[in-house]
């Protein structure tokens, strides 16, 4: 049973006003997203059409929190046969985005924000990479952060990272 | 044919036989690929966090390639979406453009002109070199040989950012780019499925349970080795095939290769020298194959 209380009227026009969400009110709840989502084959905890449903209704606070948003692959599939042009791949994105500002951030991004301020890239590089693509005959490559960095800084996602920056080098403790 | 090589986080790293062998192949066929040391991550795994910030990493590898006066060349598939979305929305809606050159201008001092254009490997083969300067290239038929091809999702997808390249529904480029090498390329039914790679740090139990139908139908109809062109996918694929097949089959072996090998072996080039050492999942049958066409070689 759901609680008025507990809606939010305004959670699908917040999605609409996001980059990705636009489509949102198209949705006529059809489903060819679910059945054609390899996602939903393999786990009941995901639903595109389900998720939709959702935040039309106003579900905000559940489907901000849910570890389900967070399931999408992003193959795209739905995107492709949505007869509305929901633009589902990026609506989730977008209702991620809006999660992520509301705090509810998967640890894995958290690592991953710490490791592009750190290395400008997910996996870092180290000596022993460039050794063996000397070996190979392939050219040493070079860590760019300071770009990324400061990109990371300037659309605010910095300060998501999961540990204090690395210290600088006048002063660390 | 001149591009900025863009090789992204994982394939330097992980799959240094597809560099090679790309790397090799693009050499041999005419293309000039110029390294740069100023890229960096394409955006992708930031764009369930900040759509902005991704945006952002994308319009600052672009500016790299805009510096060098030339378009990008990728091996990653998810590096190609992100790329090309970045480039498409960016290179048609100049009110966007602007607004993310103020803020790429701030952090960085550049602002991107709105000019490179992103290319994937598999499809500068199929449509820059063309089929027919392929079928001239090939030295040692790879007739016998049976492969299953596995499209990347954003080799082709979302369809609008593509401009008509393949068909999402049907893809065959990667297909006949098999065929001519000899080889047969099978058909089968989970062909579209997705690797589950995108859901890999966020739920490794679900994103493991994704490729077990691919893996085994392929397994099933017999074929040498499934061929792809995206370090994430073989991560999927190869690299967590134990992982996946765990449950059904702990002796499951089918061996996964880069389209840039299977290319190279029709062009006379040494399994060796495709850096076929650094496959993780061998198999005899294919091994055999393997030999026997290098034993038949003039
Ligand atoms: S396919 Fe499109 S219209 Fe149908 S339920 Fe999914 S989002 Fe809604
Ligand atoms: S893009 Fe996401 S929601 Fe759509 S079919 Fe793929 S995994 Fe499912």
């Amino acid at each position: 049973m759901i609680e008025s209380t507990q809606l939010d009227p305004n959670f699908k026009d917040e999605i609409a006003n996001e980059p990705g969400g636009e489509h949102i009110l198209s949705c006529f709840t059809c489903g060819t997203c679910t059945a054609s989502c390899p996602v939903r084959v393999v786990t009941d905890r995901y639903s595109p059409r389900k998720i939709i449903r959702m935040a039309l209704l106003g579900l905000k606070e559940e489907v901000l929190s849910s570890d389900f948003i967070w399931l999408c692959s992003a193959c795209y599939s739905c995107h492709e046969r949505c007869p509305q042009d929901v633009r589902i791949t990026e609506l989730i994105n977008a209702i991620k985005n809006i999660a992520v500002r509301e705090g509810h951030v998967p640890p894995a991004f958290r690592v991953q924000v710490d490791l592009l301020r750190d290395h400008g890239r997910l996996i870092e590089i180290g000596d022993y990479d460039n050794e063996r693509r000397a070996e190979l005959g392939l050219p040493a490559i070079h860590e760019q952060p300071a770009e990324v960095a400061e990109i990371l800084k300037v659309s605010g996602t910095i300060a998501l990272g999961a540990a204090a920056p690395a210290p600088a080098e006048d002063d660390a403790k | 044919m001149r591009y900025a090589l863009y090789l992204g986080c994982t394939v330097p790293i992980r799959n240094m036989n597809y560099e090679l062998s790309a790397r090799k192949v693009a050499e041999r066929l005419g293309i000039e690929l110029v390294d740069s040391d100023q890229f960096g991550c394409c955006g992708y795994p930031m764009k369930g966090v900040n759509h902005r910030t991704a945006l952002l990493m994308a319009a600052r590898n672009l500016v790299v390639a805009q510096e060098m006066g030339l378009d990008i060349f990728t091996l990653c598939t998810a590096c190609t979406g992100t790329l090309t979305e970045a480039s498409v929305v960016l290179n048609e809606d100049e009110a966007l453009r602007q607004e993310v050159n103020e803020e790429l201008e701030k952090a960085t001092g550049k602002r991107y002109n709105g000019q490179v254009k992103v290319h994937h490997i598999a499809r500068v083969l199929y449509e820059d070199v063309g089929l027919a300067a392929l079928r001239d290239q090939i030295k040692v038929s790879l007739n016998g040989f049976r492969f299953g091809a596995h499209y990347g999702c954003h080799y082709l997808k979302p369809s609008e950012v593509f401009e008509g390249f393949d068909d999402p529904e049907a893809p065959h480029t990667l297909d006949e780019l098999i065929e001519v090498t000899g080889a047969e390329a099978v058909q089968y039914n989970t062909k579209l499925l997705c690797c589950g790679g995108g859901v890999l740090a966020v739920d490794e139990e679900v994103a493991l349970a994704m490729p077990q139908a691919k893996l085994q139908e392929l397994a099933q109809a017999g074929i040498d080795a499934l061929v792809l062109a995206c370090p994430f996918c073989d991560i999927m694929y190869e690299y967590n095939q134990r992982r996946v097949m765990r449950n059904v089959d702990p002796r499951f072996q089918l061996p996964v290769l880069f389209y840039s090998q299977v290319l190279g072996l029709a062009m006379g080039m040494s399994a060796e020298e495709l850096g076929f050492s650094l496959n993780r999942v061998k198999s005899k049958g294919l091994a055999t194959k393997l030999a026997a066409l290098e034993a038949a070689k003039p």
